[in-house]
């Protein structure tokens, strides 16, 4: 149902390195009132250009905290996290939020749109934020809906959207700005099993396509369409395997039976 | 962001809630639309004070007795008795720059004509004093020297008068008893109305010889005040020069003490009425800005309380790349559509109450453009002063918080 047409990140092609995240002994602590809350303990890892990683881990793993550290929404205490070979850490909220704006996308449990606004505004948002000129938005914004198969819900508001169709809404959104990763944190979590299915085929189709993915799941059925996965526990990756036997969603989809309602 | 997106933005989130906005611009639609009112009440009051005053004759010069310190206790204007028909002759005498001079002395009293009475204010002077106030006669003439000479029981009355004891019957000819002695009346004066400076009617009034008027109504010699007429509109400054130094000389006042008289020419007057109606401009103006004070509070209210309901919508806009420039940017031109909305609708609402009071209350109002635009670039300021610190609080907002927010 979910034909991806056009590349999403074209800009892979033209970087020779293919490490795209180093991260090196991050620590993490947060000063909560007396006591120190110490969420990563020294985690070091490197992802390269084309991976679709998969972070596993219980809630207090440390995972969210991993997440906004490589979504720039936070800095780690101490070590460092090269993105595209630059210092994250050294950059000020200002750089980071053209960071977050140009080379990453965001995907949330919670589809996270803006509501009363149309899917294709939505998808726009980015955009706006890039000082882009008006025709380029709207030609981006319809490309990445497209992207996602929702060409024909444009002028849709979210609240006359299904729960799968929001997130690929969000999903064009993130792509709207060709960014050089995508994160999703939990973005099956609201979804039934169908739909969450649906939802990896669509980022299978973008991976097949170059795009970078690092996705947050604590559902191994999930985390399996993953290339790779990251298991956390107590602010440490534990476990770091590839995927053996990984599924395409494609063909899980046709296995499953259909819902209609 | 380019600034039309963040004003579809800010558009669309205040339509959003339209009664909120809607009541929250009410705040700065009273406000400005008080202050275009009351300064244009101030104004109005300003400019007809300034034609009343160029109506009286701008080489006009009053002398006034003035005040006393007896014992440290310190008198009103008008107090001294040192002011006297004498200091008049002097006057015109001496007094290059004078053409005449008319003196004025006064007595409150019951004035009764048939079955009707009136309580008004009976004054004594002499016939050049309608010629020097330019005040012409509506009946008869105006009482006459000779009249003044044998203290003659003749009256000119005020049309204010007129009303109030004859009605429609012709007052010339008729006897009016002032204080129990009978007085006919000789002449009737045209209409006057109130006074420049203090806003008294004018045409309240009922002129008698002077000499009557200290012989057999209130029996003092002194005057209230002399009315001057200089020889021209230049001359009424060098006027009230030789008038202040001719009587501090009659009335021996040593140099250092202060008069016990007081010369003001019209000028003056119009200079003080003006700065007094400048001064109540400014009063009304301020109790009006108070309400376009909290007018604004109401925006930082809305605005606190909008930052707080879209918690999310700011974590997801930083998330997908908004600098906190950008949140600050888009919150403050929230605030200040609001308030400029709301003074555009004021300054029609001012104007339209300006055009209400001129009808009901017939006073002269004028729509200043000043004002206008004074009014306009207000409400602008009170958007940004009361849109800033929410604007602020939500550009300081951490995204992963944000997010968070349920």
């Amino acid at each position: 149902m979910s034909t991806v047409v056009q590349p999403a990140s074209p800009a892979d092609t033209s970087r020779p390195t293919s490490e795209l995240i180093r991260v090196e002994e991050v620590h993490k602590y947060y000063e909560l009132g007396e006591t120190r809350v110490h969420a990563l303990r020294g985690v070091s890892v490197t992802i390269s250009r084309g991976e679709f990683v998969a972070i596993m881990g219980a809630s207090g793993s440390g995972k969210s905290t991993f997440m906004n550290l490589l979504g720039c929404l936070d800095r780690p205490s101490s070590g460092r996290y090269l993105l595209e070979s630059t210092d994250v850490a050294q950059l000020d909220k200002k750089a980071l939020a053209a960071i977050r704006n140009r080379k990453l996308g965001f995907v949330f449990q919670g589809f996270n749109l803006l509501s009363r606004t149309t899917a294709l505004e939505n998808v726009e948002l980015p955009t706006l934020y890039a000082q882009l000129n008006k025709e380029e938005r709207l030609t981006r914004a319809r490309e990445a809906l497209r992207t996602v198969g929702l060409e024909d819900r444009m002028d849709h508001f979210p609240s006359q959207l299904s729960g799968g169709q929001q997130q690929r809404v969000a999903i064009a959104r993130s792509l709207v700005n060709r960014p050089s990763i995508l994160l999703a944190d939990e973005p099956t979590g609201n979804l039934d099993s169908r739909t969450s299915v649906e939802i990896m085929d669509v980022f299978q189709q973008l991976n097949d396509q170059g795009l970078t993915i690092v996705l947050v799941t604590h559902e191994p059925d999930i985390s399996r369409f993953a290339k790779r996965t990251l298991l956390f526990r107590d602010g440490k990756i534990r476990r770091d395997d590839p995927v053996a036997d990984r599924p395409r969603a494609g063909e899980v989809l046709k296995a499953l039976p259909k819902l209609e309602d | 962001m380019d600034f039309m997106s963040i004003l579809r933005v800010a558009w669309r989130a205040l339509s959003r809630n339209k009664l909120r906005s809607s009541l929250t611009m009410l705040g700065v639609i009273i406000g400005v639309g008080a202050v275009i009112a009351m300064v244009g009440v101030g104004q109005g009051a300003s400019q007809a004070v300034q034609q009343q005053i160029s109506a009286m004759g701008s080489n006009v010069v009053f002398v006034s007795s003035g005040t006393v310190n007896r014992g440290g206790l310190r008198l009103g204007w008008g107090q001294t008795k040192s002011l006297v028909y004498d200091d008049m002759r002097a006057i015109v005498r001496e007094c290059a720059a004078v053409r005449t001079a008319a003196p004025g002395a006064s007595s409150a009293e019951q004035v009764v004509f048939a079955n009707d009475n009136w309580f008004t204010n009976v004054q004594g002077t002499e016939p050049q004093y309608f010629d020097i106030r330019d005040w012409t006669l509506a009946a008869g003439v105006p009482f006459t020297q000779p009249d003044v000479e044998a203290a003659a029981n003749v009256a000119v009355i005020g049309n204010t008068v007129r009303q109030n004891l004859f009605g429609a019957t012709d007052p010339v000819g008729q006897t009016i008893r002032i204080k129990d002695l009978p007085f006919r009346v000789v002449g009737v004066l045209n209409a006057k109305g109130q006074s420049a400076h203090m806003g008294q009617d004018q045409d309240d009034v009922i002129f008698v010889p002077i000499t009557t008027l200290q012989k057999k109504l209130t029996g003092d010699t002194w005057l209230r005040f002399i009315v001057v007429s200089a020889v021209s509109r230049q001359a009424s400054y060098a006027a009230q020069q030789e008038i202040t130094a001719l009587l501090r000389d009659r009335h021996r006042i040593r140099p250092g003490e202060d008069d016990d008289f007081i010369v003001r020419n019209l000028a003056d007057i119009a200079q003080l009425a003006d700065e007094s109606s400048r001064v109540m401009t400014l009063l009304l103006a301020s109790i009006a800005s108070v309400s376009l004070i909290v007018g604004g509070i109401g925006i930082m209210n809305i605005m606190l309380v909008s930052v707080t309901e879209r918690t999310r919508e700011i974590g997801i806009r930083m998330a997908i790349g908004a600098t906190e420039d950008d949140v600050q940017r888009q919150f403050l031109i929230e605030a200040v559509v609001l308030s400029l909305i709301g003074g555009a609708v004021g300054i029609l609402f001012g104007i339209g109450s300006s055009l209400l009071i001129t009808r009901l209350l017939g006073w002269a109002v004028v729509i200043s453009p000043a004002a206008i635009a004074v009014a306009a670039l207000f409400s602008g300021a009170v958007g940004i002063f009361f849109g800033f610190y929410p604007a602020r609080k939500a550009a300081r907002l951490d995204p992963i918080e944000a997010l968070r927010f349920e």
